[in-house]
């Protein structure tokens, strides 16, 4: 094969490689685009002011809105005993949200030149921000303490190492009053089954907060989880029990809602929804059958909601939370729920 | 003194000199420097660089992918790289086995190892799973592995034995440029096509589209590679440009069987090498805990996390052509401790009080640097330690050697982590690095390649018995007492 030959089915190879790449870009791009349309029989959705207050109307569903049109993304309001009704979105895009008394964290992307980055925003009740941080990968998790002081978020993190599988979390907590930072939970110190404990393993994921002092969250190590009491003041973390992920806790403060990882299960899908109550330590599983890989929420004191995939990327369910009854479709095309008042 | 070194050893060692053509009649003019770099060099490296814009926009997406996309939680994920490490291992044993077996075979399993990982790209848009997923990155891997051996055999065949320092310097250099490329390429495409954020949820075109061109990328690379590679190496500033392999096949010899390949150990040289790589794999601690370390004792932002890498590969990327260059000059085994020697400098001002805004890019640079001294100049040590016919195996047996010794490295330093804290874990492993250091100048110091060494593998014919060198090897030759 001369020189000439090679260069030309390199030169031919290029354009048909060429054309194939760009076809498949266009064609994403074109999907893209469709996202941004309506969808016929949506939820109709408007705009209008969203505040982290309670309304006068009455209770009030906050969540991303998923439902396709210009205004995916954004965060939206619903009554909340008419989560089918129409959604006022906020002009707020979010990846993860939550708030409490009148706080809100929102994680959110920022699109660069080069890639995108991501931010944790602490906004006030009105959506405006008050500070950002920094976060090192993709937002997942979002909770504001039942006071509106400490906000957290977890990121997942990853190697940039060939073919690298080793994902990792990082979780920050910060004092929306002092502005204090604890930028990365790992460096608490950690007393596992009543000892002292290190590693270079440790995640911690999912914090849920009791009161500006005290909080819940789930700690990995050695292949295992773990339910962890943390302790802001102290900066420590005393593990509970094992087994637990995305710990949510109750209004009153007695039980925890989570992701058990159950025998049995597929691998791909290995979570159930499970309840542990905090004084006696025992388990009991929620009706819901299917795999849930969400940071559950107790829209009251017996009812749990929590995010499943959907036709437009995930809708939201609630089950109660005692074991009885049976899983049911609250709304469509949403994630990541907050109650206001 | 470059030059004239290069030239000096020629005409004393030059394998396939009949005594008919005099000392390198249609080389270059005296006076010309001959292309240090071949075209072969070149074209390999083109396609590493290619290979790696391709696999590093699937690494750059991949999490997000996992768990925007698919809604996954990645955790626990990393358990399959032990199995993977482990079959990655005897892959790369068997690559550079099969690649010694015959005239082209190196360039067919580096094809078929390249192709391999090419066609994992188009699978990933099927698995939608963690298991799948985990199978078809084990599927890469594999391919990866398959392809590594053979490629450095054909750099080491390509280069003559004076410039393969730079040689695998260069090729280096363009393997991290298509490494550094591959994310801003993801990224690109995922804008274009919609943007990631978007396309969380349910929507995975835009990854689709990642993953396409990522695999149209990667054809590319195995079309450079069929195309631009020669499938029988020549050495071209090698008098007269013989064909090395054909050199090795005229001996008609059989292949060499599995226990021929093993028996590469039996010579002294590799053996040391060997030896030398799995002590210091031993006490060289993987990335991700360096970085983890760095930035607990630095006190990091999380934000600054992610861009650690980026320090160490962008100083192995400017270091290491120079640095092969400087192997070549004075010894690829000096440098090679010597790189040891700068990651050891770099432990050391991790657990030293020192403290300041110039510490971390100042531990990045030593990073990088040690990776710039060691990498490429271990293969071209290598390449000098073994005969032309058994490269890909002995640069196989070297590399597995060193790869899964860093692998009980990071389980042994991820115990001691757990039992003592990171801290005292490195203080130990920067200790061992010391004692290893010192044992390994030890046994390398009975030889080593001089300045223009041309005298080991290719001083001779290679269908000769492996044991045959035993005199070479034993000679008192020793660049760490010589200077340069």
């Amino acid at each position: 094969m001369t020189r000439t030959t090679r260069l030309v089915i390199l030169l031919v190879a290029v354009l048909l490689l060429g054309a194939t790449g760009t076809g498949a870009v266009l064609y994403a791009a074109d999907r893209a685009d469709r996202r941004g349309q309506e969808q016929a029989g949506g939820p109709p959705v408007h705009t209008g002011t969203v505040a982290l207050r309670p309304a006068a109307g009455g209770r009030q569903l906050l969540v991303r809105n998923l439902a396709w049109g210009p205004h995916r993304d954004e965060l939206a309001t619903v009554p909340a005993d008419r989560p089918d009704g129409p959604r006022t979105v906020s002009g707020v895009k979010c990846l993860r949200f939550h708030a409490s008394a009148g706080t809100g964290i929102c994680l959110q992307a920022e699109h660069g030149a080069l890639e995108d980055t991501y931010r944790a925003v602490v906004l006030d009740a009105d959506l405006h921000e008050l500070r950002h941080f920094p976060a090192s990968g993709i937002p997942t998790r979002a909770r504001v303490s039942p006071s509106g002081h400490l906000a957290a978020w977890t990121v997942f993190v990853s190697g940039d190492s060939y073919a690298g599988t080793d994902f990792s979390t990082r979780t920050a907590i910060v004092d929306t009053r002092s502005w204090a930072l604890e930028d990365n939970l790992e460096s608490f110190a950690v007393v596992k089954d009543g000892k002292p404990y290190q590693a270079g393993d440790v995640n911690i994921w999912g914090v849920t907060f009791a009161d500006d002092d005290r909080f819940y969250a789930t700690l990995a190590t050695g292949g295992r989880t773990y339910l962890v009491q943390g302790d802001l003041a102290a900066r420590t973390l005393t593990t509970l029990h094992q087994n637990v992920e995305c710990p949510s806790l109750s209004p009153d403060g007695t039980r925890i809602a989570y992701k058990k990882r159950v025998a049995g299960a597929s691998p791909d899908a290995p979570w159930r929804l499970y309840v542990l109550d905090l004084a006696t330590m025992t388990e009991t599983a929620t009706a819901e059958q299917r795999n849930i890989d969400d940071q559950a929420l107790w829209s009251d004191a017996s009812t749990l909601l929590y995010a499943l995939p959907g036709d437009y990327g995930s809708d939201l369910w609630t089950v109660p939370a005692d074991g009885t009854g049976a899983a049911v479709r609250l709304m469509t095309s949403a994630v990541a729920p907050a109650y206001l008042g | 003194m470059y030059l004239a070194d290069s030239r000096s050893a020629k005409p004393a060692h030059a394998p396939g000199s009949s005594p008919g053509r005099g000392p390198r009649p249609p080389g270059p003019p005296p006076g010309r420097r001959t292309p240090a770099v071949p075209g072969t060099v070149v074209a390999l490296g083109a396609v590493s660089l290619i290979t790696d814009i391709s696999s590093e926009m699937v690494t750059a997406v991949l999490p997000l992918y996992v768990v925007a996309t698919l809604g996954l939680s990645p955790l626990g994920f990393g358990l399959l790289d032990g199995i993977n490490n482990g079959v990655g291992a005897i892959v790369r044993l068997a690559g550079g086995h099969l690649a010694d077996r015959g005239g082209r075979r190196h360039k067919m399993v580096a094809a078929a190892g390249y192709g391999l990982s090419a066609l994992c790209k188009p699978l990933l848009l099927l698995a939608h799973s963690l298991p799948l997923i985990g199978a078809v990155l084990a599927v890469d891997r594999t391919g990866k592995g398959l392809r590594t051996s053979p490629r450095d055999a054909m750099i080491s065949l390509a280069t003559r034995p004076e410039h393969r320092g730079r040689a695998f310097g260069v090729h280096r250099a363009m393997d991290t440029t298509g490494a550094l490329i591959g994310p801003l390429a993801a990224f690109a495409v995922l804008r274009f096509a919609g943007g990631p954020v978007s396309a969380e949820s349910g929507e995975r075109s835009g990854y689709g589209a990642v993953f396409a061109v990522s695999g149209c990328v990667a054809a590319l690379g195995v079309l450079v590679l069929v195309l631009f590679v020669p499938p029988r190496i020549a050495r071209p500033a090698d008098d007269g440009a013989e064909d090395v392999a054909q050199r090795s096949d005229r001996g008609a010899q059989p292949p060499p069987g599995l226990r021929d390949s093993l028996a590469l150990l039996r010579r002294p040289q590799l053996r040391r090498l060997t030896v030398c790589a799995v002590l210091l794999g031993l006490t060289t601690v993987s990335d991700s805990f360096l970085y983890l370390l760095l930035q607990r004792e630095l006190h990091l932002s999380t934000a600054l996390f992610p861009l650690l890498p980026l320090g160490t590969a962008a100083t192995f990327l400017l270091l290491a052509v120079p640095l092969g260059a400087l192997a070549d000059r004075i010894g690829r085994r000096r440098l090679f401790l010597a790189g040891h020697g700068v990651l050891l400098l770099g432990y050391v001002l991790i657990l030293s009080p020192v403290r300041g805004a110039p510490l971390l890019p100042v531990v990045l640079l030593l990073h990088g640097t040690f990776y710039a001294a060691t990498d490429g100049v271990l293969a071209a040590a290598t390449a000098n330690a073994v005969p032309d016919g058994r490269q890909g195996a002995g640069q196989a047996l070297v590399g597995t050697g060193q790869a899964l010794a860093r692998f009980a490295c990071s389980l042994a330093f991820g115990a001691a982590w757990s039992l003592w804290g990171g801290r005292t874990a490195l203080a130990v492993t920067a200790a061992a690095l010391a004692v290893a250091a010192v044992a390994a100048t030890a046994v390398l110091r009975t030889t080593d390649d001089p300045p223009g060494e041309d005298r080991t593998a290719h001083g001779r014919p290679t269908d000769e018995r492996p044991t045959d060198d035993r005199p070479t090897d034993e000679r008192p030759t020793d660049d760490l007492e010589q200077p340069a």
